[in-house]
């Protein structure tokens, strides 16, 4: 029984969290290591793409919710999320069109290209407070729980409840359909297969007739899809608020430098070592601790390595150890 | 020339003299509040609030044998202690006044305190510093204020988390001076009284997830989560998400947490909940707005406090038949508190008549005065419950 009350605890507090928060993630860091893998710069303006179309998600979702479409036990925002999509593939393909690309054509080097995407950021930051405010924003509706903590209590006779928010359960599931939908495209498709080449070798793409042009639109396309549906996810599962997104490019880059820049693989499994190392680092262990000791062994500390307000200097550390020690990530990405 | 000189300061010094002695009619209260700066907009209203005590008191012509009453304003800047100092010794030095009702924010009435009343011994109390610091600052009896100190807070929420029959909870605070001051405050209370504070964790406002602190707070367990947060900030996420996972069902809410944004957020998912903030049912609230009758706003923050500042000033002067601080400061307490006739605002004359005639009052004035310890007010806080969604008035205490 103790170790199932154990084990319940770890689930509600670390496990699900940590999964849900590792999807987002990681599925911002597949944007990122995109751009780096094909357009050759680190994008810090992502964050504020994320946002910019969780925020045409959010606005089509009042609208929806206004006139009464809605999708039942879901959130109505899933039939928004193709419109955010199509809002933020705009938005990328007009920046790259009047700023990029004129970069591009001047072969300008990595580092101009990551200022260019600073001020992108403020930029596209300033458009989504000037657009949506700068404050919290509630579009989430539908079930709000597949098992809340309450029941979950009285139908096992645990001490401890877990609770599964279906948004949790649905970012999940839609991580898992948007990655395998990409790895299908990137690897089977004509298209994808001109991208990775691109991404290998430039000179040799450009040689076997692959256009460039069409390569970049390509990704900036599928980043755009990828930024809106984890700003769209995160939203959902916590709260849409324009700052939020902006701090998130830190674990973010995190995830996809951890992981090996260039490396979809790697931004993957980045998010979830990301993930996982903020919340088992910060969290209070002392409850799973006390149902797994002896009797007279419980701890009477907390058992928490650092408090939550460190939770952002977790993935800093983990960023500097990597860089340290295995530049090219663990996926062997591109040396940053 | 010497002579000359020195005949010169004799001849100014005996007219000075002179002068004092031909005006002991005339009682002077400097009103010392940041009428420039970051509470500039609170200000005027609180100073007129003091005002129309002091003209209350003139008018009546009881005080000290037909004493008129002045008032001498000044600029505290509320953040400039310099700037405050300068200002409060020329109003002791040069306007001679006889107390001072301010200043206002706490870090400018500690410079003030120190550096001017106490060496010039002149009696000050303040209507709006609630930093608990000031309760133990050095001050020859000389200060007092109107408003509570944010530790008292700490004590009510301890007393009324005490007759819930709770004894351990765990607390989260957000990472500023409010949010700190409280928690450290509340947290002494309650161990004083033999309950248990099993974690007390910060937590940043304006982040979206508060997974992570509410995991730490539900390992550290507890009957109840007390949020001295703000309810349009993180304090409301610290709610949401410890519902969510089930880690705690009912919580305790300081004033910051507790507005209509609460009931809007959560509805009936917090009943059983409780919590407190600064409110009283006294009825001197409503003779305060009678007799202020529109001339400024009266339900402006702390301007009853000021009233009843510059009444207790007053009263204490009546009560020691005298101006001087020395002599009425130690009448301060006295006054304020039980035993004697009720008063009320407006009713300034009848309480200088009943001391006059050798009586005792008891001031309410606006905002149910009551000194206690180092000679600040107990504050006055309703409890309230959530039931049904609903936040509802407990009792006031």
């Amino acid at each position: 029984m103790d170790i199932l009350n154990a084990l319940v605890a770890l689930s509600n507090f670390v496990l699900i969290p940590a999964i849900a928060y590792g999807s987002q993630l990681a599925l911002g860091a597949l944007g990122v290591t995109l751009i780096y893998g094909i357009l050759r710069f680190s994008n810090f303006a992502h964050g504020d793409t994320m946002a910019f179309g969780a925020m045409i998600a959010v606005l089509v979702t009042w609208w929806l919710q206004s006139v009464g479409i809605g999708l039942g036990p879901l959130p109505t925002a899933l039939l928004a999320l193709p419109f955010g999509i199509l809002g933020c593939m705009a938005l990328v393909l007009v920046t790259d069109r009047m700023v990029y690309r004129f970069y591009r054509e001047q072969k300008a080097k990595p580092v101009i290209l990551v200022i260019v995407s600073m001020g992108v950021m403020f930029i596209m930051n300033g458009l989504v407070r000037f657009i949506i405010g700068p404050n919290d924003q509630n579009f989430a509706d539908g079930t709000r729980f597949l098992i809340s903590a309450r029941d979950f209590k009285e139908m096992t006779g645990l001490e401890e409840g877990l609770a599964i928010k279906s948004t949790q359960a649905l970012t999940v599931v839609v991580a898992v359909i948007a990655v395998a939908l990409l790895f299908w495209f990137l690897n089977k498709t004509r298209t994808g297969k001109s991208m990775r080449a691109y991404s290998d070798n430039e000179d040799l793409a450009l040689l076997s007739g692959i256009n460039p042009e069409r390569v970049v639109m390509y990704t900036w396309l599928i980043v755009a899809a990828l930024a809106t549906t984890a700003g769209v996810l995160y939203g959902l599962d916590k709260s849409f608020k324009p700052f939020v997104y902006f701090q998130l490019l830190l674990p973010i880059f995190a995830s996809a430098i951890v992981g090996g820049l260039g490396s979809p693989l790697g931004a993957i499994a980045g998010g979830f070592v990301i993930a996982f190392s903020e919340v088992t680092v910060t969290y209070a262990w002392k409850k799973v601790l006390g149902y797994l000791a002896p009797a007279g062994m419980e701890p009477d500390g907390l058992v928490q390595l650092l408090s939550t307000d460190y939770k952002f200097a977790v993935s800093f550390v983990i960023l500097l150890i990597v860089l340290l020690f295995k530049p090219t990530g663990l996926f062997k990405g591109k040396a940053v | 020339m010497k002579k000359l000189l020195t005949a010169t300061a004799a001849s100014a010094l005996m007219a000075s003299a002179a002068f004092a002695g031909g005006h002991a009619k005339e009682v002077k209260i400097g009103v010392i509040l940041g009428f420039t700066g970051p509470i500039e907009s609170l200000t005027p209203s609180m100073a007129d609030g003091a005002e129309l005590a002091m003209k209350e008191v003139s008018d009546s012509g009881l005080l000290l044998d037909g004493a008129t009453v002045t008032s001498v304003r000044a600029d505290s800047t509320c953040v400039d202690a310099a700037a405050a100092t300068a200002a409060a010794e020329r109003l002791i030095t040069s306007d001679k006044v006889d107390g001072i009702m301010g200043a206002d924010c706490s870090g400018v009435t500690g410079a003030i305190l120190s550096n001017v009343a106490v060496p010039n011994g002149v009696v000050m109390i303040s209507p709006s510093a609630t930093s608990p610091a000031l309760s133990t600052a050095e001050d020859n009896g000389l200060f007092f204020r109107t408003a509570p100190s944010d530790a008292r807070q700490g004590v009510v929420m301890t007393e009324i988390l005490m007759e819930e029959g709770i004894n351990e909870v765990a607390v989260t605070y957000t990472n500023n001076d409010y949010g700190k001051g409280l928690a450290d405050s509340f947290q002494q209370a309650f161990e004083a009284a033999g309950g248990k504070v099993t974690i007390s964790a910060a937590h940043e406002d304006g982040k979206a997830d508060y997974s992570a602190e509410v995991g730490a707070l539900a390992a550290a367990g507890g009957q109840r989560l007390v949020v001295a947060g703000y309810v349009d900030q993180g304090g409301s996420g610290i709610v949401r998400s410890a519902i969510d996972s089930g880690a705690f069902d009912t919580f305790h809410f300081p004033d910051g947490m507790i507005g209509a944004k609460l009931e809007e957020n959560f509805g009936s998912e917090i009943d059983g909940s409780t919590g407190q903030h600064p409110g009283t049912d006294s009825p001197g609230v409503a003779k305060y707005e009678e007799i202020v009758a529109g001339a400024f706003d009266a339900t402006s923050p702390f301007t009853p406090e000021s009233y009843d500042a510059a009444a207790l000033i007053l009263l204490a002067m009546q009560a020691a038949n005298s101006k001087d601080s020395a002599d009425y400061k130690e009448h301060i307490m006295h006054v304020a508190n039980a035993p004697g006739e009720k008063i009320y605002p407006g009713e300034l004359a009848k309480a200088l008549q009943i001391i006059k005639d050798g009586g005792d009052v008891d001031y309410v004035g606006a905002t149910a005065v009551e000194l206690i310890g180092p000679g600040e007010s107990a504050g006055n806080y309703r409890q309230i419950k959530l039931e049904g969604g609903k936040i509802t008035t407990a009792k006031f205490r």
